[in-house]
C-alpha cells in the first residue's frame, strides 16, 4: 500500500509533466470555433491532422527530420563509441585533457556559432542540404555522446579488455566483438538522447535551410504562422504528430535501457 | 620462457619490476608469489603482452618476444574474475580464442566439445556466464584457456574468488590437469600455500624485485632473506636476537631464525639449556597448538601438541634443536 502523500505527489508530477501534452492533445481536436473557449471541449474533430496531413508537405518534412536525426545519431555514435572505448580502456598521453576539450567544445553559445558556421558550410557547399545540419548537430552532440560513453566503458571490467586481448584479439576487434556489445544499453540511452536533439533543433535548422522542401518539423511548424491567420489547431496537431516518434523510440529501447546486460561478467 | 634483466617502469618513476631474470623451463609449474603490489601481476602481464617491458628481453620458444601482440605470443591467461564474455554462452565463450585465430568451424565445434567434456562442462554449453556457480565460472575460464593449446598458461591469482572448500579441491584440480597436460604453467598468487603446494619452483617477489627462485622445499629450509623467510610458513617463522634463546651469535649483528616445530615447549622442572618465559596465546589448531611464548619481551611461536595443558600467563621453558637454526644479517636481513 502506498500512502496518501505519494500519491498526491505522483499525481502532482504526472499533472506538471502531463499537463501540456494533455492540453495540446485537447487544443489539436477542437473544432476551430471553440478553440479559444474554456474548459473541455464539446465536439471532437480530427480536421486540424486532416489539414496537416493532407494540405501541407507535412509527411515530407518528418521525412527530413527523420533522416537527419538518423544520420547524426549514427555518425554520434560510431565516432563517440570508438572514441569513448579508447578514452576508457587505453592508455595515451593527454586522455583526461581530451575529454575536457570536448567537454569546452559543448560550451559554446549556439547562437554565437551561426554565422561563422554558416560561412563555413557555405563554402564547402552544404549550405541547404541536410548534411549541412548531420555535421554541426553530430559535433554539438559528440562532447555528451563522448562523457556518457566513457562512462558506459569504464563500467565494464578491465579485464574483460585484457582477456580478449590474450585471446588474440586487436585492440579494435576486441572493442567490437566484447566491449561493444556489453555497452549496448548505454548506446541506446546516449542514441535517443542525440536523436532528440536533433529532432528538436530549431535554430540551425532556420537559418542553414532556406527551401521550404528542406525543412525539418521544428521549422515547418513555426512557419504555420503567418501563412493563415493563427492555426492552433493545425500547431497542436503537428507537435503531437513529431512528438510521435520520440515516444515510440523511447518505449522500444527501454527494456534495453534498464537491462542489466553485464550481470555476471565478473564475480559479484 | 626467459626473462632476463626484465624492467617495467611507468611514468613519474614509479617501478612495477625490476631488474627480473628468470629461466622456466617447457612444462614447469612456476608461481610467483608476493604481497600485493609486489609485481607479480605486472610481470605475468609483460609475459602476456598487455604491458611492455622498459627494457630488457623476453623470450618464449627462443624468440625474442618484446613488441609482440599478445596474439603472436601464443600464451593463454586466467583471470582472477574469470573475465568471461557476459553476452556469450558457455559454447561460444569457449570458441571466442578459435574464432578470432580464423580456425574452420568444424574443427572449433570439436575442440569445444573436447575440452568442454574434460572439463566437466558439457552439460552447461548453452548457458550464460550469469547463470553459472563460482566453480563453474571458474572452470569456463580454464576452458577458454585449454582449448588454445597454447605454449604457456599464465594464471593470475585464479582461486581467490571461489570459497574456500571449493579452493582447495580446485587446487588439486590444477595439479593433475598440469601433469596431464604437461604444459608450462607460471602462477601468480599471494596464497604461500597455493604456491607451495603446486609448484614445481617459487619465484619470491617483493617491492618489483625478485628475493629467490627455489623450490617449495628450499624456500622453506633455506630461505635467502628474512622476507621469504617469513612470507613462508605457518605459522611464521621466529625472528629473533641470538640473546633470547640463549645462543651464541657466530657473528656481529645477526638475527636467528627458528621454525615453530624447531623449539620444543615445556611446563614445569626446565632441562638444562632451556629459556623461561610466559605463555601469551594458545591456539588449538585441532591436530596440534600453536603456542606463542613471550621471553625476554619477545614473542615466538612454538608448536605444541594438541592436548597442551598451559594457558596465558602460565611459566614454561623452550629448547631449541641446534641443527635447524637459521642466521640472518640484522641490518640487511640477508641469509648468512
Amino acid at each position: 500500500m502506498r500512502s496518501v502523500p505519494t500519491w498526491l505527489l505522483t499525481a502532482a508530477l504526472l499533472t506538471f509533466f502531463l499537463g501540456p501534452f494533455v492540453w495540446q492533445v485537447l487544443t489539436s481536436l477542437r473544432p476551430e470555433a471553440e478553440l479559444t473557449a474554456p474548459g473541455l471541449p464539446r465536439a471532437l474533430t480530427l480536421e486540424a491532422y486532416r489539414s496537416v496531413l493532407g494540405g501541407r508537405p507535412f509527411l515530407h518534412v518528418v521525412l527530413n527530420s527523420l533522416v537527419v536525426a538518423t544520420a547524426t545519431t549514427i555518425s554520434c555514435l560510431a565516432v563517440g563509441a570508438s572514441a569513448a572505448f579508447a578514452l576508457a580502456k587505453l592508455r595515451f598521453p593527454g586522455r583526461s585533457l581530451l575529454l575536457g576539450a570536448a567537454l569546452a567544445v559543448s560550451m559554446f553559445p549556439p547562437i554565437a556559432t551561426v554565422s561563422p558556421l554558416y560561412l563555413a558550410l557555405r563554402a564547402v557547399g552544404l549550405r541547404d542540404t541536410l548534411g549541412g545540419l548531420v555535421v554541426p548537430y553530430a559535433t554539438f552532440a559528440l562532447p555528451l555522446t563522448l562523457w556518457l560513453l566513457t562512462s558506459y566503458f569504464r563500467q565494464l571490467p578491465d579485464e574483460l579488455y585484457r582477456a580478449a586481448r590474450v585471446d588474440g584479439c586487436t585492440p579494435f576487434q576486441a572493442f567490437r566483438r566484447v566491449l561493444l556489445p556489453l555497452v549496448l544499453p548505454g548506446l541506446a540511452t546516449t542514441g535517443i538522447l542525440v536523436f532528440i536533439f536533433s529532432w528538436n533543433e530549431f535554430l540551425y535548422a532556420l537559418t542553414f535551410i532556406s527551401s521550404p522542401g528542406k525543412r525539418t518539423i521544428p521549422v515547418a511548424i513555426s512557419l504555420f504562422a503567418g501563412e493563415h491567420a493563427e492555426p492552433f489547431a493545425e500547431i497542436a496537431a503537428a507537435s503531437i504528430l513529431a512528438t510521435l516518434p520520440l515516444v515510440v523510440l523511447t518505449v522500444l529501447f527501454q527494456r534495453r535501457i534498464v537491462s542489466g546486460l553485464t550481470a555476471g561478467a565478473v564475480k559479484g | 620462457m626467459t626473462l632476463e634483466r626484465v624492467s617495467k617502469v611507468y611514468r613519474g618513476g614509479v617501478a612495477g619490476v625490476r631488474e627480473v631474470s628468470l629461466d622456466v623451463a617447457d612444462g614447469e609449474f612456476v608461481s610467483l608469489v608476493g604481497p600485493s603490489g609486489c609485481g607479480k601481476s605486472t610481470t605475468l602481464n609483460l609475459i602476456a603482452g598487455l604491458e611492455e617491458p622498459t627494457s630488457g628481453t623476453l623470450r618464449i620458444g627462443g624468440v625474442v618476444v618484446n613488441g609482440l601482440s599478445p596474439r603472436e605470443r601464443d600464451v593463454a591467461m586466467v583471470f582472477q574474475s574469470y573475465a568471461l564474455y557476459p553476452h556469450l554462452d558457455v559454447r561460444r565463450n569457449l570458441a571466442f580464442p578459435l574464432e578470432v585465430a580464423g580456425m574452420p568451424r568444424q574443427r572449433i565445434r570439436e575442440r569445444v566439445e573436447e575440452t568442454a567434456a574434460l572439463l566437466g562442462l558439457t552439460e552447461l554449453l548453452a548457458r550464460r556466464p550469469a547463470e553459472l556457480s563460482g566453480g563453474q565460472r571458474q572452470r569456463v575460464a580454464l576452458g577458454r584457456a585449454l582449448v588454445r593449446r597454447p605454449k604457456a598458461f599464465l594464471f593470475d591469482e585464479p582461486l581467490s574468488n571461489l570459497d574456500v572448500g571449493l579452493r582447495a579441491q580446485v587446487r588439486g584440480e590444477l595439479k593433475k590437469l598440469h601433469e596431464r597436460l604437461g604444459a608450462t604453467f607460471i602462477y601468480v598468487t599471494h596464497d604461500q600455500a597455493e604456491a607451495m603446494t603446486l609448484s614445481d619452483r617459487v619465484v619470491v617477489m617483493h617491492a618489483g624485485e625478485v628475493q629467490q627462485v627455489a623450490s617449495p622445499r628450499e624456500l622453506y629450509l633455506r630461505p635467502a632473506n628474512t622476507f621469504v623467510a617469513g612470507f613462508f610458513g605457518a605459522p611464521r617463522i621466529n625472528l629473533v636476537p641470538p640473546e633470547v634463546l640463549g645462543l651464541q651469535s657466530p657473528g656481529e649483528g645477526l638475527e636467528v631464525g627458528v621454525r615453530a616445530e624447531a623449539l620444543t615447549l615445556g611446563l614445569g622442572e626446565a632441562p638444562p639449556g632451556a629459556v623461561r618465559g610466559r605463555v601469551y596465546l594458545v591456539e588449538p589448531m585441532g591436530s596440534e597448538a600453536w603456542v606463542t611464548v613471550e621471553v625476554d619481551g619477545h614473542r615466538l611461536v612454538v608448536r605444541a601438541a594438541a592436548d597442551f595443558g598451559g594457558s596465558s600467563g602460565t611459566p614454561a621453558w623452550l629448547t631449541v634443536d641446534r641443527e635447524a637454526l637459521q642466521w640472518f644479517d640484522a641490518a640487511t636481513g640477508k641469509r648468512v
